[in-house]
């Protein structure tokens, strides 16, 4: 075992760790420890944009951005991080585009800006054109300019270093932060970081999904991490489906597609967004447009011989248009479907595409050990987080700016910290945990497999928590997940070396989506309301008086070692926007 | 009702698709032998699936210790570059009927870096040659309160090396790099290119000595092994001839 000292560590390389790091590099000496090589990071999926009031083609401005985010959050987001989100936005732009990310442009040289879901002149009128984009790499784009921009900067990277334990040492009454514990890839040895100030930035907990745009390696880490040491996780029902995603696979198309003119439609060839949704069509928000889909299918008019998905429909729009803003999913659809859109449409289904939840942190991004606590030395930034600014849904392209808005908050506010900070105190045997869970999973004679828990968790999950929910179906699933916890219990791996043993991770990975699995679903089965991504066919309606309020989930051991999750609320934070209905 | 999902679609569909595949797989583990062996597998698979796919099949149903790198399984993230049927590909953009499933499909780990285990390969040296050739936009000045002015016409002269996900198909596809280590190869140059024609930069003469060294630019003896491998479709050997022509002509 190895023990390093940095003052800031940032767990994560994708654009809200790197955006982190950039600054703190700056500010104090920092080590990122990231479980890929950082451009490997889901980050590069990201297709359509970033969001941000610069007006380069028509009128615009923050407030109406803070307004969209707002209501795309179905107003469970805390407004005064929602103002930050769209007030920085602009500057976050500026600050890529200055470290050289090539942004299409418009005819006079400027950052050239396209539509996307939710996103509206004043107040809902029409849609506007506020997404930044690169193509429709976008995300590829950021990851790869923050990369660059690491490498100018000399950012200390270890990569293929998983984090699996979160050090927390009481001192005076108070619990801080003292520093992380990682499994060395190559090697199988364990190291001890220590550090001032720690950085969560490690994404999003998809896999626990069959069907979604995430990434193999998007297993919560970060997340159960802080949750097994007794932190919270906020808001965990609430997961986004984007609506197109390619049939059976996942695969991301980008809402771009239609922000460009892309239309939905049935097996009749109808546009059917416009019933559910008469001004915004296409380009409501991901939540309303996922659901009628699935309502589509519900009826009868999917398409298909099974009737099992609609289309995604890029005909009428120019192939020079497509080749130039859609070059990739376009490529994707050829690829992977052997469909050419420049003439047929594209089947789709939603996919599962974003924890809104995650660790709770204020605007600066110090983590809370409750309602209003900060842990000391703790911080998160990008989808392991939650500000809140995303609230109930997502809007699409305020992902790229959170992790760049949040994550440089994040990283300032880290070495600001470590610079004037001692170090904790390591708690005694600080690997034990890890060295107990690693050594246990390498050495089990158990007979059950990671694959088969995995692939029933995936499955329950897509069937009983996923764009549709009742209290039966999530119970079941709470069920369900039960029994594959206890049967994880028993998992055994066949890879017993040292080197490279990618199959005890994916077992360490497994454990991990268990857990987040289990908190999302017990936080669903409470919240007895529909909300933005979470819908209840039971309580179809939002339900202000009761559940205007942040889950927090809490792990609890009784004295018998029984695990189970408890749930407290925390109030949301409103300041200019009363809650309205939401049409679109 | 819960949320419609695939099972019914599986169940109610008629013929098969599945086949039967053999997949011929170099694996090499220096904690069990010194030397790296061919080892095959039979997988029931469809088709229309990826080579991924197939060696997740394997290791989670067949052979756990099976090692390879992956992420995004979409031809974003870059991680799963290797030799399948002797061509440099990333496995999950290579679908099974498109590398004839009749006969065995050999895959092996990318050539010119060292195999650490099985499928993955030592990427430092890869990255390194990355980061010799100055891969980030440098200006001089003050910098402007707005974005600096882009024409679409400029945007676009760096266009297609914009689109490199580093995963090393071309670089270790390269028969000058397999020989000499030390030759930048077509990624980092294709990286140098992105810089060299992005008219907001100001290194470009930088770079451009950098690429005329004895191990720069002019090693490549345009064999196009580069352009064949990329799976983003970058016309690397173009890029790298346009690096040559601006070496030349000293205008960029």
């Amino acid at each position: 075992m190895k023990i390093h000292k940095y003052d800031t560590v940032i767990v994560g390389a994708g654009g809200a760790g790197m955006r982190a790091a950039i600054e703190s590099t700056k500010r104090s000496r920092t080590a990122v420890l990231t479980k890929l090589y950082p451009t490997r990071s889901h980050t590069g999926a990201a297709q359509g944009g970033m969001a941000a009031a610069l007006a380069n083609v028509e009128e615009d401005n923050w407030e109406w951005h803070t307004f969209d985010t707002v209501k795309g959050g179905d107003y469970l987001v805390d407004q005064d991080a929602a103002e930050i989100l769209a007030k920085e936005a602009i500057d976050a732009v500026l600050d890529l585009e200055k470290m050289g990310l090539p942004f299409n442009r418009t005819p006079n040289g400027t950052i050239d800006q396209r539509r996307f879901g939710g996103h509206s002149r004043n107040h809902g009128e029409a849609p506007v054109r506020r997404s930044c984009y690169a193509a429709d790499r976008t995300g590829h784009m950021i990851l790869q300019t923050l990369y660059q921009n690491c490498v100018k900067e000399g950012v200390e990277f270890f990569n293929e270093f998983y984090v699996l334990d979160q050090l927390i040492t009481e001192v005076d009454g108070v619990r801080k932060s003292a520093g992380v514990v990682a499994y060395e890839l190559a090697t199988g040895e364990l190291h001890i970081f220590q550090a001032k100030a720690v950085v969560y930035a490690s994404g999003g907990t998809g896999k626990f999904f069959k069907v979604t745009s995430n990434a193999h390696t998007l297993t919560g880490d970060g997340q159960a991490a802080c949750y097994r040491r007794g932190l919270p996780l906020e808001d965990m029902e609430f997961f986004q489906f984007h609506p197109t995603g390619i049939w059976r696979m996942g695969i991301l198309l980008t809402e771009g597609a239609r922000g460009e003119g892309g239309i939905l439609r049935n097996k009749d060839g109808e546009r059917f967004m416009e019933k559910y949704a008469p001004v915004m069509k296409d380009l409501a928000s991901r939540d309303v447009v996922s659901r009628s889909i699935y309502t589509e299918i519900r009826e009868g008019r999917g398409c298909g011989p099974e009737g099992d998905h609609v289309f995604l429909d890029l005909t009428h729009l120019p192939p020079e248009q497509l080749d130039a803003k859609l070059p990739d999913i376009t490529e994707f659809a050829r690829t992977y479907l052997g469909i050419e859109p420049y003439t047929d449409p594209i089947p789709i289904q939603p996919t599962a595409h974003y924890a809104m939840g995650g660790i709770p942190t204020n605007v600066e991004g110090e983590v809370l050990a409750d309602n209003t606590t900060v842990v000391p030395g703790l911080y998160a930034a990008g989808e392991v987080a939650c500000v809140s600014v995303h609230g109930a849904n997502r809007l699409g392209t305020n992902s790229l700016l959170d992790i760049n808005v949040f994550g440089r908050r994040a990283g300032i506010a880290a070495a600001e910290y470590a610079a004037k900070s001692d170090y904790v105190e390591l708690p005694e045997d600080p690997e034990a945990l890890v060295a107990e869970q690693v050594e246990r999973l390498r050495t089990s004679t158990g007979n059950e497999r990671v694959a088969d828990i995995r692939r029933e968790l995936q499955e329950t999950m897509d069937a009983n928590v996923m764009v549709f929910r009742t209290e039966q179906t999530i119970k079941t699933a709470v069920e369900k997940i039960g029994e594959l916890r206890a049967r994880y219990k028993n998992v055994g791996i066949q890879d017993k070396g040292k080197r490279f043993n990618t199959d005890l991770l994916e077992a360490v990975e497994l454990g991990n989506l268990l857990d987040l699995a289990e908190v999302m679903a017990v936080s669903a089965l409470a919240r007895k309301e529909s909300r933005g991504g979470h819908y209840r066919e039971d309580y179809p309606n939002r339900d202000d008086v009761n559940f205007m309020r942040h889950t927090m989930a809490y792990r609890e051991v009784g004295d018998d070692g029984a695990e189970t999750v408890r749930l407290d609320y925390k109030p949301v934070v409103q300041t200019r926007y009363q809650p309205m209905e939401r049409k679109y | 009702m819960a949320t419609p999902t695939l099972e019914k679609a599986e169940a109610t569909s008629t013929a098969s698709p599945y086949i039967t595949a053999t997949f011929r797989i170099r694996r090499f583990n220096p904690e069990v032998g010194e030397h790296a062996v061919w080892e095959d597998f039979k997988v029931e698979i469809d088709p229309k699936e990826r080579v991924l796919d197939a060696l997740h099949k394997i290791k989670w149903d067949q052979d756990g210790s099976l090692t390879f790198r992956r992420s995004c399984a979409h031809g974003i993230c870059g991680s799963d570059a290797m030799r399948i049927n002797g061509k440099n590909r990333l496995a999950c953009k290579t679908l099974i009927k498109d590398i004839n499933p009749e006969k065995p499909i050999t895959v092996e780990p990318i050539k010119g870096l060292t195999v650490l285990k099985d499928l993955v390969v030592d990427m430092e040296p890869f990255f390194q040659a990355y980061r010799d050739v100055m891969p980030f936009l440098v200006t001089s000045g003050n910098e402007p309160t707005r974005e600096r002015l882009q024409s679409a016409e400029d945007r676009e002269r760096f266009d297609d090396t914009t689109k490199c996900i580093l995963c090393a198909a071309c670089t270790s596809s390269c028969p000058v790099f397999w020989n000499d280590g030390q030759y930048f190869g077509p990624a980092a140059i294709v990286n140098a290119h992105r810089f060299i024609f992005d008219s907001r930069d100001e290194a470009g003469e930088q770079r451009l000595e950098i690429l005329n060294d004895k191990d720069g630019v002019w090693r490549c003896r345009t064999t196009f092994n580069c352009t064949d491998a990329c799976p983003r479709g970058i016309e690397v050997t173009k890029a790298i001839q346009e690096v040559k022509r601006a070496l030349i002509t000293r205008r960029y």
